[in-house]
């Protein structure tokens, strides 16, 4: 049993490390602040392939496994946690669901472009009405001949404003939960998709989310990326992929949380002594320290398993689970640690905070998480 | 063209370095090792002139085992073949032994150009370049921020205390490298699978006809031991009124830190 890393994982980390302190550290603060998204660095990040970690060599991608992309996106989100979920759309909803469902002429097509990010891309499920309950979604679409005809609206797509790709997901049949749903992918620019109303958020600011609108929208037939009717399959299996990359998010950020918070307590002092001296503080930097390790291992585990084309479903819901409510109760402690100086913008405490509530919703929330495991556990009984 | 390029597998400058027990080195455990610094710009100007002329890059090494990363990382970055010169002998040498070690594996090579930093940020010796220079018979430029190649010679910009020094160097030349002279680029996924499948070549002393007793290759230079630096002193606030204040900061200044 092999517990360290590779030598080219190592230089995985040791370059995104690299990269992420000097490049995008120093502008996390002002990216939150502003909301900009930052096209030049997903350029920067598309030279590396850091877009397309998994995409094979031969269409432009990383060519590497999923545990080099795991460690990337926690490397990214360590430094900004915005650019981490850019990335995981990117690389797991958008270029994996084209890698395995999709034809040659759509991998050729889109693949490079992705995974070079010269162009980005977005994942349109949830709906109003459907988000746990994906399968109750109601966009519609309809086999024209010689076209698709899409309606309905999708919510909370994050990259929706700046996407050139996107994955969607309409009723092709039977309008009963999981059956009957296609995914199709839609360009910027095809008649009848429009970005609708753009969200404010509490934190990954620097990332859009969405409305994206289709009225009569028209796709061309070879759109539909996998089996009609069989979309929810292709859905399901992106969001094992999806639960992992988000579970390293949520690594990045409370290791952000524990660094800070680690720094802050040595140089703090209180009652002639640094804070970092008291067992308060060292129980709570701790706690943070090895429930992050835990949460590693889950992650690189789930990883590994898929990397070994084995079902990682429970895995990956168990490692989502685990690190994105790691995450949380971290950046909960560091801020504590911080004390008021944590409650203050110009401290980079509360924004991880901010940054980490999401991963306990998207992808799956808790609650579905759980649900998940003990679907498993108690199948098997 | 082609160029070879001397890599150096040093402590991250971050790293907390401990002197050994013995005070003969310092405690390589737990430390973070990455390349020199300088040698990464010398390997990004190699890339650079490899994309202008269609050349080749080849990196080369001369260290332990861990110092293969330095190699792997160069392949990553877009070298096309590295060289590992690895010896027990190794740690017995100093630094002109070590660039005696170098030409001697440089020389059979086809070498139009031979990089390196300016200095390793380990010892700062600053040594092996221009000795590699003298044991391959080539003419050298130190500290270059700025090199134009043509055909068979070359303009090197060097920086210098308060000034920019060009000299004309005839090729093949050993050109060491300021950090100014560009941007190193990050090694990118595919390049590092890339790396990850190239064959290293893997050299010893024996291999390159050299064994200790060989001219050159014996320690001329013996380092006695390592002493860390003074511990720094906490700074002193003085307090009071100015003129109060003045007077004992310079009082402080002529007799205590000694610099009035």
């Amino acid at each position: 049993m092999e517990f360290d890393l590779g030598d080219e994982h190592r230089l995985v980390q040791s370059t995104v490390r690299e990269w992420a302190s000097s490049r995008l550290l120093p502008l996390a603060a002002e990216l939150d602040r502003t909301g900009r998204y930052p096209p030049e660095l997903i350029r920067e990040l598309g030279d590396l392939a850091l877009t397309g970690v998994f995409v094979p060599e031969a269409y432009s991608g990383g060519g590497m496994d999923t545990i080099s992309y795991v460690i990337a996106v926690e490397e990214v989100a360590r430094a900004e946690a915005a650019l981490a979920a850019v990335l995981s759309v990117q690389n797991s909803l958008v270029c994996y669901p084209i890698l395995a469902f999709g034809t040659e002429e759509q991998k050729q097509r889109y693949l490079p472009d992705l995974a070079r990010g010269r162009r980005l891309g977005c994942y349109c499920l949830t709906e109003p009405t459907a988000g746990s309950d994906a399968g109750a979604l109601r966009t519609t679409a309809r086999d024209d001949g010689d076209s698709w005809i899409l309606n309905g609206t999708k919510i909370f797509v994050t990259n929706g404003v700046e996407a050139d790709v996107l994955l969607v997901y309409a009723r092709t049949g039977e309008a009963s939960r999981g059956h009957g749903i296609s995914a199709f992918i839609a360009e910027k620019g095809d008649y009848g998709l429009a970005v609708g109303k753009v969200e404010h958020k509490l934190g990954i600011r620097a990332s859009s989310t969405c409305e994206i609108v289709l009225q009569d929208c028209r796709l061309p037939k070879d759109r539909i990326v996998g089996e009609r009717d069989r979309g929810f399959r292709v859905a399901m299996a992106t969001l094992d992929g999806g639960r992992i990359g988000i579970a390293a998010q949520a690594l990045g950020i409370a290791r952000a949380a524990l660094e800070d918070a680690t720094a802050y307590a040595k140089e703090r002092r209180q009652f002639d002594r640094p804070i970092a001296e008291f067992q308060a503080t060292q129980w709570k930097l701790a706690d943070m320290a090895t429930r992050i390790h835990a949460g590693r291992l889950l992650t690189h585990r789930a990883a590994w398993i898929r990397d070994q084309g084995r079902r990682h479903t429970r895995e990956a819901s168990e490692a989502k689970l685990f690190a994105s409510e790691t995450a949380m109760w971290a950046a909960t402690q560091a801020l504590q640690i911080y004390g008021g100086y944590g409650y203050i913008q110009d401290y980079p405490v509360e924004r991880h905070l901010r940054d980490a509530k999401i991963t306990e919703i998207y992808e799956g929330t808790s609650e579905i998480q759980r649900l998940v495991i003990a679907r498993h556990l108690l199948r098997n009984q | 063209m082609h160029v070879v390029v001397c890599v150096k597998h040093v402590p991250d400058t971050e790293a907390q370095v401990r002197i050994r027990g013995d005070g003969r080195g310092i405690e390589e455990s737990g430390l973070n090792f990455v390349m020199n610094y300088y040698d990464e710009h010398a390997v990004e100007e190699a890339l650079r002139i490899k994309e202008r002329t269609a050349g080749t890059v080849t990196v080369i090494t001369a260290g332990p085992a861990r110092a293969v990363e330095a190699l792997r990382a160069a392949l990553a970055m877009g070298a096309d073949q590295a060289i590992h010169i690895q010896d027990a002998a190794l740690e017995t040498l100093d630094d002109l032994g070590v660039a005696r070690v170098l030409a001697a594996a440089i020389a059979p090579l086809p070498h139009d150009l031979v990089l390196c930093g300016k200095l390793a940020t380990d010892y700062n010796a600053s040594i092996v370049g221009p000795a590699l220079a003298e044991y391959l018979g080539l003419p050298q430029a130190t500290a270059v921020s700025r090199l134009e190649l043509r055909e068979g010679s070359a303009t090197a910009h060097r920086e210098i205390e308060g000034a920019v020094e060009v000299l004309e160097i005839a090729l093949p030349a050993v050109v060491t490298v300021e950090r100014s002279i560009n941007e190193p680029r990050y090694p990118s996924l595919p390049g590092i699978m890339k790396a990850k499948r190239t064959p290293i070549t893997v050299r010893t002393l024996a291999d390159l006809g050299l064994a200790p007793g060989t001219a050159g290759v014996d320690r001329r230079v013996e380092p006695l031991g390592l002493t860390p630096p003074p511990k720094r002193q906490a700074g002193r606030i003085i307090e009071g009124e100015p003129d109060v204040a003045v007077r004992e900061l310079v009082r402080l200044l002529r007799q205590e830190a000694k610099l009035l």
